[in-house]
C-alpha cells in the first residue's frame, strides 16, 4: 500500500501529534474489537493514497444519519471527505444541484462499476408503485434498482434502510421497506437511529485495513459494534443486580443514577456498543443522561418496544 | 413564453425538492416550489401513548431534530397541563439556543455557501493576500500565511487525485461568482473548519440531551438529565458554547459581512411581503408574553405596525398539491384526500398544502423573526440590525431580500448565543441554592387537547395533539418549510420562495447557481413539511383553534 507522508504531517501541523493519531487509532480498533497490534495497520489505512469512490442515496429519510455523520471526530469528517474516501453523490453536502448533481451520480457509477460503495439512509417506499419518493423524475425504488446492484456493497447507514425504520411502522402508509426487502439484494446494516458515526466509519476502516467487510451477525450488523446488548454494558448494570430502579424522573433514584429498567429501558434486548463508545465524542448516551433506551437499533423497534416507557 | 429550468435535486437541503422555474430574458418570470417525498408519520402517531410521540415526532427531521421534540412535548405538557420546574425550562431553552446555533453555522458554510464561494477559484489566491484579509476582517484564529498555504494545498492535492467528491461539478467558474481568491480562499478555510465546529458545537446537546441528533432527555413533564446537573457538566457546556461563539464572532460574522460585501447585489432580488413569527424562548411560565424573541405579524412590509397573531386566521389549500378538492380549509376542519397525479405546475405539483393567514402567504424563519422583534423595538436587535445596514452601507429596506435573509440569520446567532450564557448561569446558580428539580409528575388526561408553538431556525412550528382514552387520537404538525416553500394556493398566489424567486437573473439558464441561492437562504427542510398528510383516510382533524 502506498504510504502519503502528507497526512500525518498535516495534522501535526494543525497541532495533532502522531501520539493523538495512534490514540485515535487505538481507539477505533478497540471500537471494532482488534488487538493492538492491528494499530500501525489501521494509521496505514487512513494515510493509503487511494479513496475508496462513495455514492450516498438518501430516500425516505430525515437526514439525520448524514447529520450523525457529519458528527464523526475519529477522524473528523473534513478527514473523511478530503483524506480517506470519495464522497461523490450526498445530497446534503454536495456542490451541484439537478442534472450536474446527477452526472456526478452517473459519472461514479460508470466509472467505478462494481468498484464503488453504495451507502443508503432512508428506507424505499413500495405501496402505488413508490410514488411517494421521487428524485429527478425517478421513484426511489427506480434508483435504488438501478444503483444497488452495481456497487461492491450496499451499506445501510441507519435503521431506515436496515429494516424500515419510522416510515414503516405501523399502519405503514406508503408501504416502506428496507432496502433489502424493497430490492432483494444482501445489504450490511449499520443500524441505529441516527447510528453512532464511529460504527460506519469503522466498517469504511474496516473495508480499508483488510480488502473486505467486516463480519456480520444474522441482521446483517456488524459484530465488532452489535455483538453485546447494552444491558451487558451498561454502567448501571449493578444497580439492576442490586435491585435499584428508578420509577419516577423527580426521584432520589434518579438522581443517583439507579436502573432504568422499570420506566422502560430496552437495554436487555438492544445490541449497540452505546455504553462503550458513547455519542459526540464520547460526551454521553441516552442512559447517561437519565433517559430509557429506545431500542433504536433493532428492527421494528418503533412497534414492538414501544410504548417507550412501559418496563419490558 | 421564457425557457423552463428544471432543478431536481435540490441539494444541499434536508430532503426532496424540485424547483422549476421560467426564465425570460435573463430573469426568473415565474417559480414553482415542489416537495417529492412523503411519509405519512401522523397516520403513524395515531393510537400511540403521548408520551412516545416527541421520539417520533423527532424523526420528522434530522437535522432540526430537537425543534420537533420540544413541540411535541409541549403539546402533551400543554394537554395535560403541566408546568414544567424552571431548571426545565431553563435546560430546554439552552437546548434549543443549540440548534440555533448549530443550524445556522451549517446552513451558512456547509448548505448556503458554495452558492457563493468558488472553491476551484481558490487555489489561485496569494496565501499572503489572504492572511492580510483575513485579519483585517476579524481577530479569528488560523489566518497566518502558513495555515491558508496548508488549506490550498490540500485543495490542490484533492484537484490532482481527480477525485472532487462533492466538489465535483459544481458552478466553478461561473461569471455570478464575484469573490476575489483570497476570499474564496479564505471562506473555503472556514468551510473545513466549519466541519469541525458544529461536531464540538453539536457536543452542547449531548452533555444534557445524551446525543446529537436526536435528542433523548426530554419528556413530558420536563428533562430526564438529573445526573448531570453538577459542576463538571455545566462547565463542559459552558465550555463548548464559549468555544462556539468566538466561532460565530470572529468567524460567522465576519464571513457574512465580507461575503455579503461583494454581493450587494443580492439586497435587491429575492424579498417577500408578508412574516409571520410565533415567538420562542420562554424567560418565565407566562407565555407568549416573556418571549425572548417575540410574536407578531407583519403585512405589505410595514414595520410600523407589527399585528399579534391569530391562529384562527390559518387556512391550508389544496387546489395546486396532490390531493382531491380544491377549498381552502382552516386546520381544524381540514381534509386530507391525496390523489396523486402526474407532476403539472400548471395544475398540481406537490405533497406539501399551501398554508395562508389572512389569506396570505408568510414567509417564516430568521428574517421573519428578526423583522418582527426590530419593528417591536428589541433591543439588541435594533442594535445589531443598524450595526449591519451600516457596515454593508445599505439602507433598511436591503433586509428584505436574499443577502438580508442570510444576514438575519447570522444577526440572530449572535443574539440567541449572547442570551443562552445568562441560562447557563441561572441553573447554575438554581443548583447552587439546592433547587435540583427538573421533572414534575402529572397524570396522564383520559381526554385532552393541547399545543405547542415554536419558533425555530426554520421558522413558525406548531404542534396539536388530541389525546382520547389516554392514546394519540390525532396528532398534527404544521411546519416552517410548509409555509415558505408550499405551492400557490386557490387564488393563484405563490408561495413564498416562488414568489422570491421572480426577477432572479440567471446568466445561464444550464448552470443556475442564482436560483440556488434564493431558495437556499430559506434553508428549506423538506422531510417535515410532508408529514401532516394521510393519504388513507379522509381525517376530519378537530382541533382547538390556539
Amino acid at each position: 500500500m502506498k504510504r502519503e507522508k502528507g497526512f500525518e504531517e498535516r495534522l501535526e501541523k494543525r497541532g495533532v501529534s502522531r501520539r493523538d493519531f495512534m490514540k485515535y487509532c487505538t481507539l477505533l480498533s478497540a471500537t471494532m474489537g482488534l488487538s493492538s497490534s492491528f494499530v500501525p495497520r489501521i494509521a496505514e489505512a487512513f494515510t493509503s493514497a487511494k479513496r475508496p469512490p462513495v455514492v450516498w442515496l438518501s430516500f425516505a429519510e430525515c437526514t439525520g444519519c448524514a447529520e450523525a455523520t457529519l458528527r464523526t471526530t475519529y477522524p473528523w469528517i473534513d478527514e473523511l471527505l478530503l483524506d480517506i474516501i470519495s464522497l461523490d453523490y450526498q445530497e446534503t453536502l454536495m456542490a451541484p444541484s439537478g442534472e450536474a448533481a446527477e452526472k456526478s451520480l452517473h459519472d461514479t457509477i460508470a466509472k467505478n462499476e462494481g468498484k464503488f460503495i453504495c451507502v443508503v439512509d432512508g428506507s424505499i417506499p413500495t405501496a402505488e408503485n413508490g410514488v411517494y419518493g421521487m428524485i429527478g423524475g425517478k421513484t426511489f425504488l427506480e434508483i435504488a434498482k438501478e444503483v444497488c446492484p452495481k456497487a461492491l456493497a450496499t451499506i445501510c447507514i441507519g435503521t431506515c434502510a436496515s429494516y424500515g425504520g419510522i416510515p414503516a411502522a405501523a399502519p405503514n402508509p406508503t408501504g416502506a421497506k428496507s432496502v433489502k426487502d424493497a430490492i432483494g439484494v444482501s445489504t450490511l446494516n449499520i443500524p441505529g437511529c441516527p447510528p453512532n458515526p464511529i460504527n460506519f466509519v469503522g466498517t469504511i476502516v474496516n473495508y480499508l485495513l483488510f480488502g473486505k467487510l467486516p463480519d456480520l451477525d444474522d441482521k446483517g450488523r456488524p459484530l465488532f459494534a452489535y455483538g453485546k446488548t447494552i444491558h451487558d454494558q451498561c454502567p448501571r448494570r449493578s444497580h439492576f443486580e442490586n435491585g435499584e430502579f428508578v420509577t419516577s424522573f423527580d426521584s432520589e433514584e434518579a438522581r443517583l443514577g439507579y436502573c432504568l429498567y422499570q420506566v422502560g429501558c430496552k437495554g436487555p434486548e438492544t445490541y449497540n456498543n452505546c455504553p462503550a463508545v458513547k455519542f459526540n465524542e464520547g460526551t454521553s448516551w441516552p442512559v447517561q443522561a437519565g433517559h430509557p433506551c429506545i431500542g433504536c437499533s433493532e428492527p421494528d423497534f418503533w412497534d414492538k418496544l414501544s410504548p417507550f416507557y412501559k418496563s419490558l | 413564453m421564457g425557457q423552463r429550468v428544471v432543478i431536481d435535486p435540490i441539494t444541499r437541503i434536508e430532503g426532496h425538492l424540485r424547483i422549476e422555474v421560467e426564465v425570460t430574458n435573463g430573469k426568473v418570470s415565474n417559480a414553482w416550489s415542489s416537495a417529492t417525498l412523503f411519509r405519512g408519520l401522523e397516520l403513524i402517531l395515531k393510537g400511540r401513548d403521548p408520551r412516545d410521540a416527541y421520539l417520533f415526532t423527532q424523526r420528522a427531521c434530522g437535522v432540526c431534530t430537537y425543534v420537533h421534540g420540544l413541540a411535541s412535548v409541549r403539546a402533551v405538557d400543554n394537554a395535560a397541563g403541566i408546568n414544567i420546574p424552571e431548571n426545565a425550562r431553563l435546560l430546554r431553552n439552552l437546548l434549543l439556543g443549540v440548534q440555533f446555533l448549530h443550524d445556522h453555522m451549517v446552513h451558512f458554510y456547509h448548505l448556503h455557501a458554495l452558492d457563493w464561494v468558488d472553491v476551484l477559484s481558490a487555489l489561485k489566491a496569494d496565501p499572503k493576500k489572504a492572511s492580510d484579509v483575513a485579519n483585517h476582517v476579524s481577530t479569528a484564529g488560523n489566518s497566518g500565511i502558513n495555515d491558508f498555504k496548508e488549506v490550498q494545498a490540500r485543495l490542490k492535492k484533492l484537484v490532482d487525485s481527480g477525485q472532487l467528491g462533492i466538489f465535483a461539478n459544481g458552478y466553478w467558474g461561473h461569471p455570478a461568482y464575484k469573490l476575489p481568491p483570497e476570499v474564496n480562499l479564505i471562506a473555503t478555510s472556514h468551510y473545513l473548519e466549519a466541519l469541525r465546529q458544529q461536531a464540538r458545537t453539536a457536543r452542547m446537546h449531548a452533555v444534557f440531551g445524551a446525543k446529537n441528533p436526536h435528542l433523548q432527555s426530554l419528556v413530558v413533564g420536563g428533562v430526564t438529565c438529573a445526573t448531570d446537573l453538577n459542576a463538571d457538566r455545566i462547565s463542559e457546556f459552558k465550555y463548548l458554547w464559549k468555544e462556539t461563539m468566538d466561532f460565530v464572532t470572529n468567524v460567522y460574522l465576519p464571513d457574512v459581512v465580507a461575503v455579503a460585501g461583494f454581493y450587494k447585489d443580492w439586497a435587491k432580488i429575492g424579498g417577500t411581503t408578508n412574516f409571520l413569527v410565533y415567538g420562542d424562548f420562554p424567560q418565565n411560565e407566562k407565555e407568549p408574553d416573556s418571549f425572548m424573541l417575540p410574536r407578531g405579524a407583519i403585512f405589505k412590509r410595514n414595520l410600523s405596525k407589527i399585528e399579534p397573531v391569530d391562529m384562527a386566521q390559518v387556512e391550508e389549500h389544496v387546489k395546486h398539491s396532490w390531493y382531491e378538492g380544491d377549498q381552502a380549509l382552516h386546520p381544524s376542519k381540514g381534509e386530507t384526500k391525496p390523489k396523486y397525479e402526474k407532476l403539472d405546475v400548471e395544475n398540481r405539483y406537490s405533497w406539501i398544502k399551501a398554508p395562508r393567514y389572512k389569506g396570505e402567504p408568510m414567509e417564516v424563519g430568521p428574517l421573519a423573526r428578526v423583522l418582527v422583534a426590530y419593528g417591536k423595538g428589541h433591543e439588541p436587535t435594533k442594535k445589531a440590525v443598524d450595526g449591519l445596514l451600516k457596515k454593508l452601507g445599505v439602507p433598511p429596506e436591503a433586509l428584505f431580500s436574499t443577502l438580508g435573509r442570510t444576514a438575519a440569520r447570522a444577526i440572530e446567532t449572535k443574539i440567541i448565543g449572547d442570551a443562552m450564557e445568562g441560562w447557563i448561569d441561572q441553573l447554575a446558580e438554581n443548583i447552587k441554592k439546592g433547587d435540583t428539580k427538573i421533572y414534575q409528575d402529572y397524570q396522564m388526561p383520559a381526554e385532552a387537547m393541547g399545543a405547542g408553538l415554536n419558533d425555530v431556525p426554520r421558522g413558525a412550528l406548531g404542534h396539536w395533539v388530541d389525546i382520547k382514552e389516554q392514546k394519540i387520537n390525532n396528532f398534527q404538525l404544521v411546519v416552517p418549510s410548509t409555509w415558505n416553500l408550499g405551492p400557490r394556493c386557490a387564488q393563484g398566489k405563490m408561495g413564498p420562495v416562488e414568489e422570491a424567486l421572480v426577477g432572479t437573473p440567471v446568466a445561464d439558464p444550464k448552470r443556475p447557481v442564482e436560483v440556488l441561492r434564493t431558495v437556499h437562504s430559506f434553508d428549506p427542510c423538506i422531510a417535515c413539511a410532508v408529514h401532516m398528510i394521510d393519504p388513507r383516510s379522509n381525517e376530519v382533524y378537530k382541533f382547538r383553534v390556539v
